[in-house]
């Protein structure tokens, strides 16, 4: 089974992108903010990140360039997730090393298509 | 509603479009009707089909036909057939048609504009290949309610992230309030007419590529086999047809058949060529 972490300071938006992707049968972890989301990935790394952008303590776009630096950081397929819908940031997340953007709010079909995207469905 | 209306409406839509409505389709019919009666003024679905009766309204008779159209669309929708053009079919055609040039591709049932809009994407990125080409891409539908947005080029949030990748998106559009517009450039290279897929398709000239996806599925056996065999007529001989990924072309005659090698892809029979047994 892949591994999709979700990172998001929303449990709501946690609860809800979980349900989704286990439906796409995904195992699901979670992480709260950017700083935990790093410690899961040195665990083991997951075939996808699911990122919210504006989170406390580290923001998804700090962990994005932290995780591309770690050893086998350059593998997961990572998806912004985020409200913050204009051109500047999502260029700056793919610069960054981004796969996907999905603007909110989202839904099962968007979540589904990014997935197929980058060929993680 | 009663029988008799509801019978009316149903061979007046399928008359007028090919959209054939079954009895279990009556739902469909009074949900996109209903509204439509209310704001043209009638007090009910009754009035308004008293209207059609009289006749002369040809306003409001595309209206009605349009209300039962189905739209649903999206970008790149199913991936493969754009992929299949892309690497396997254009780079024969880029060959064959080396002399002139040129090459037309026809969206026969375009809708909102997704459809010829990415090809007219992926065409881009074949970038220096295609240089001093001419690409004619027509986008033709029934609905001028579609026809609109497509020219407009406009797309909701969510439109524009369902098959769009995210480079494309940003290479692509610019964000329009909370919509997305794709580019003037790719907006001037697809041209957008009404056109109804019951009429004569000769004025429309020969295509290298037809895409004719998703509609088919809303005809009747005998319609899908009469406009299956009147677009063979109109592609080019070593010319090719994209259908929607769950329509076929078995048995509805033979004057397209499946690609030998190509999934997804028909060809026109070969004109003079023997029919097989
Ligand atoms: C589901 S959409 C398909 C759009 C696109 N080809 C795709 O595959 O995503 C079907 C379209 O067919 C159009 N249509 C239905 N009957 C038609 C007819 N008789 N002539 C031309 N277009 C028709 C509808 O207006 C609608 O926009």
């Amino acid at each position: 089974m892949k591994h999709c972490l979700v990172v998001d300071d929303s449990a709501v938006i946690r609860k809800v992108a979980r349900r989704i992707l286990e439906a796409l049968a995904f195992e699901v972890s979670e992480a709260e903010d950017g700083a935990q989301a790093l410690d899961r990935c040195r665990l083991s790394m997951p075939e996808a990140v699911l990122l919210d952008w504006n989170m406390p303590v580290m923001d998804g776009y700090e962990f994005l360039k932290a995780l591309r630096q770690l050893p086998g950081g350059d593998r997961p397929k990572v998806i912004f997730c985020t409200t913050e819908n204009d051109v500047a940031h999502i260029a700056k997340a793919l610069q960054a090393g981004a796969d996907e953007y999905i603007m909110k709010p989202f839904d099962k079909d968007i979540v589904e298509a990014k997935f197929q995207e980058v060929g993680l469905v | 509603m009663t029988e008799a209306d509801f019978d009316y409406l149903c061979t007046f839509v399928r008359a007028r479009s090919g959209l054939a409505l079954t009895p279990e389709k009556r739902y469909l019919l009074e949900s996109r009707l209903q509204p439509l009666a209310r704001t043209r003024g009638f007090e009910t679905l009754a009035a308004l089909v008293r209207a059609l009766q009289a006749g002369g309204n040809g306003e409001l008779e595309q209206a009605v036909v349009e209300a039962m159209t189905t739209n649903e669309t999206f970008f790149f929708r199913d991936k493969t057939p754009f992929e299949t053009l892309r690497n396997d079919i254009m780079p024969r055609l880029l060959e064959a048609r080396a002399g002139s040039r040129s090459l037309r591709i026809w969206c026969a049932a375009a809708s909102t504009g997704q459809e010829p809009y990415s090809l007219a994407m992926m065409l881009d990125q074949m970038g220096e290949r295609l240089a001093g080409w001419r690409v004619e891409i027509l986008g033709t539908d029934i609905s001028t309610q579609a026809l609109e947005r497509a020219r407009a080029g406009l797309y909701s949030q969510f439109e524009v992230q369902r098959g769009l990748p995210i480079q494309l998106l940003v290479r692509y559009f610019t964000q329009v309030g909370d919509q997305w517009q794709i580019a003037p450039q790719l907006r001037e290279r697809v041209i957008f007419r009404p056109f109804n897929l019951l009429h004569d398709f000769s004025p429309l000239g020969t295509f290298d590529v037809v895409f004719c996806r998703n509609v088919l599925l809303y005809f009747d056996m005998a319609l899908k086999a009469d406009i299956l065999a009147r677009l063979g007529r109109q592609i080019a001989p070593d010319g090719c047809l994209f259908l929607g990924a769950a329509e076929t072309v078995i048995g509805l005659g033979d004057e397209v058949e499946m690609h030998p090698t190509l999934r997804g892809v028909y060809v026109p029979r070969r004109r003079g060529a023997t029919r097989a047994a």
